[in-house]
């Protein structure tokens, strides 16, 4: 697909640029300076800790549900690094914090899963339904795979408009099996369109094996049918996914039409507060994918580069920590919404019928009447 | 004013609307080289290319959905399906997506999209294709619902919804694109949400729309010539509801009947009653009974499908059945 990975069996293969000990493979060094690669590591670890907390804040009742992303965070931090701040996402459950690497506020970020006053989305979302309109990014649909053909729906709005923008969403691996992933994969082949349809092939749809999905070779191995190219990806490498991601949205951007990239990764963590994965999988599997932790792997290459040390990381834990603390407190503080909020943002405006609702709930005649405007 | 059939009066009106703003484009199955399955598309193609005028794969939830992501990022979007019955296929994107996006992402997002195409009974083309959709999509909040009856209503109320900043579903019907009509020359908009008083009547009050509007108005000529007077007003809208002129029409009549083509299970017709019976109670004189479709699956049969829709015949039987309370 491009000199990066040429000869390399895209869509059977596993494009890796990491080895399992932080090492670089011969002539796959993206090249990116210092600053970055210490922004990328700093940004799996305030991934990985924010997890780890809102996890806590859930079990201690504070929210109603989380989704962790532990052992999945290399691709939407890469994904934020490899685009552009004017290109457009669609995530799925685990890729909200992509627009946390493109400049959103980590406390408006949080308050999303109290779903008060400071939540940009007014509490009309379940937690792990991150949006945000100044970073160009949508909230996913509860539903498995509408966000797919949307992001197609937009990639196809930036062609027509003439940007060299992309649009990228983001589906986990059964998904694959839902018509979204179909329609989308179809039209953006159809059309030639500049988007990325990425699956984080996490290998479990809550209790579901991938196997239970697909009988294909892979999911990249589906790209062949819509006639654009499939990558298979070292999911937990983040200079890989940074790399295929990087190369796909150029080619996109010089007309060159869509991408699947498959990125082979492990939900280390359970599908969502509400879920207990020890009942479906066994610890031998979980502790194996443990070992190729992306986090852990990315920490075993800056150590090895030098940009990172035992007394650095130390503080970057302890900056981290503050930081995700702090945004927590803010976020959890923030004033509540107003009961009148309910009827806002269902339509532009409010029609009689809304005004209607909003007065019988607040105990007060109507402005308008049957059919006034 | 000018006379065009129903379908020249949408088709006049995509072409105006595509012609203001270079952000409004169609799509759909059969819209461009074939000229659409209704010939409403007829040389847009020519006019406005094969990128605004889009042929689209056979898949309604995937192009519904392709529409949506394109209106959230900028686009104002007309998706053709070929009928609403097809539109099943797409309820998803429609129902969870398309009316919940300006909601749930607490106002950052908008979806200015409009899904149109036939409604209801195309005769003799059996359950699948001849469902009406109104009740359904009606139910849903964030979406806005129209259904016009006459070529100038289509003309006027499709370039509203295109226009409009939430997503219009527009209901038209196959057996009124022949239809033909006066339609006011140069713009011509008709709001949505403003309902119509197409016959004025002290006796009875008819409401409807869409294609029911000519069974109801030949049934008040019938009943005209026997002295009974019926008011009749076209809904136009069904979400939001305009019902000050049938209150008003009530409050001389005392009488009411709604006519509806879909299923009697709850639904519009029924909207209309409850609001009736609630804003009008002191001046009903008899209870508001409604003449709708049969409570089943359309039968192909002729004879079969004729009994189980509303004729001029049944109106007239409504309106005696409301008379004689």
């Amino acid at each position: 697909m491009t000199e990066t990975i040429a000869g390399f069996e895209a869509a059977t293969g596993l494009f890796r640029v990491l080895d399992d000990a932080g090492g670089v493979f011969p002539g796959r060094d993206p090249g990116l300076d210092d600053a970055t690669l210490t922004q990328i590591y700093r940004a799996l670890r305030q991934l990985r800790l924010l997890d780890e907390k809102m996890l806590i804040v859930q079990r201690q009742g504070r929210i109603g549900f989380y989704g962790e992303v532990k052992g999945q965070e290399a691709t939407p931090i890469a994904a934020g690094f490899a685009l552009r701040h004017d290109d457009w996402v669609f995530p799925g459950l685990r890729e909200g914090a992509v627009m946390l690497v493109r400049g959103f506020p980590l406390a408006t970020y949080v308050a999303q899963c109290w779903g008060n006053g400071r939540d940009v989305q007014k509490g009309r979302q379940m937690p792990s339904h991150y949006s945000g309109r100044a970073v160009n990014q949508v909230a996913w649909s509860s539903c498995i795979g509408p966000q797919i053909p949307q992001a197609v729906g937009a990639a196809w709005a930036m062609k027509l408009q003439g940007h060299d923008r992309v649009a990228v969403g983001f589906f986990g691996d059964g998904a694959t099996s839902q018509p979204d992933f179909h329609n989308a994969a179809n039209f953006a082949g159809v059309y030639k369109l500049p988007a990325l349809l990425v699956c984080q092939n996490n290998h479990w749809a809550i209790s579901v094996p991938s196997s239970a999905q697909t009988a294909s070779a892979s999911f990249a191995a589906k790209a062949v049918a819509y006639g654009i190219p499939g990558v298979r990806v070292d999911g937990n490498d983040a200079l890989a996914v940074y790399t295929v991601m990087r190369e796909a949205a150029a080619r996109a951007r010089a007309g060159g039409g869509a991408t699947l990239i498959e990125c082979v990764t492990y939900r280390i963590g359970a599908h969502s507060s509400s879920d207990d994965p020890s009942r479906y999988r066994k610890q031998e599997e979980v502790d194996a994918w443990v070992a190729k932790d992306p986090v852990e792997r990315f920490r075993r290459f800056m150590y090895a580069r030098g940009l990172c040390d035992e007394a650095r990381d130390a503080a970057l834990t302890e900056a981290l920590s503050q930081e995700i603390n702090a945004a927590i407190q803010e976020a959890e503080a923030s004033p509540a919404l107003r009961r009148e909020s309910l009827f806002e943002d269902v339509y532009a405006g409010l029609p009689w019928h809304l005004d209607e609702q909003r007065s019988d709930l607040v105990g007060r005649a109507p402005a308008k009447g049957h059919g006034e405007h | 004013m000018r006379k065009l059939r129903y379908r020249e009066a949408l088709r006049e009106a995509i072409a105006e609307e595509m012609e203001r703003d270079p952000n409004v484009f169609l799509m759909g199955e059969e819209v461009g080289y074939y000229q659409g399955a209704y010939k409403v598309t007829e040389g847009l193609l020519e006019r406005f290319g094969a990128e605004r005028v889009v042929d689209a794969p056979i898949a309604e939830s995937g192009f519904a959905g392709l529409g949506i992501g394109a209106a959230m990022v900028g686009l104002r979007p007309i998706i053709e399906f070929m009928t609403w019955n097809f539109s099943a296929v797409a309820f998803d994107q429609i129902l969870n997506n398309a009316a919940k996006v300006r909601q749930m992402s607490g106002g950052q997002f908008t979806c200015p999209i409009v899904f149109r195409g036939p409604n209801g009974v195309a005769r003799q083309t059996g359950a699948q294709h001849s469902q009406s959709f109104d009740a359904i999509y009606a139910y849903i909040p964030g979406v806005k619902v129209v259904a016009p009856a006459t070529p100038a209503d289509a003309k006027g109320l499709l370039k509203s919804a295109i226009r409009d900043e939430n997503p219009v579903i527009f209901l038209e019907d196959e057996r009124l694109y022949g239809v033909t009509g006066e339609v006011p020359d140069g713009e011509h908009l008709v709001p949505i949400g403003v309902s119509n008083l197409v016959r004025q009547g002290a006796t009875a009050t008819v409401v409807t729309w869409g294609k029911m509007l000519p069974a109801v108005l030949a049934a008040a000529e019938t009943l005209g010539r026997e002295g009974v007077e019926c008011a009749v007003i076209d809904l136009r809208s069904l979400r939001p509801l305009d019902l000050a002129p049938v209150y008003a029409s009530v409050a001389e009549t005392g009488r009411a009947l709604v006519v509806q083509e879909g299923w009697p299970y709850g639904g519009v017709g029924a909207e209309v009653v409850d609001r009736l019976q609630r804003e009008c109670f002191a001046q009903l004189r008899a209870p508001v009974l409604r003449v709708t479709g049969r409570d089943a699956s359309m039968p192909y049969n002729k004879h079969l499908e004729d009994l189980s829709i509303p004729s001029a015949e049944t109106v007239v039987r409504g309106v005696r059945a409301v008379l004689a309370y």
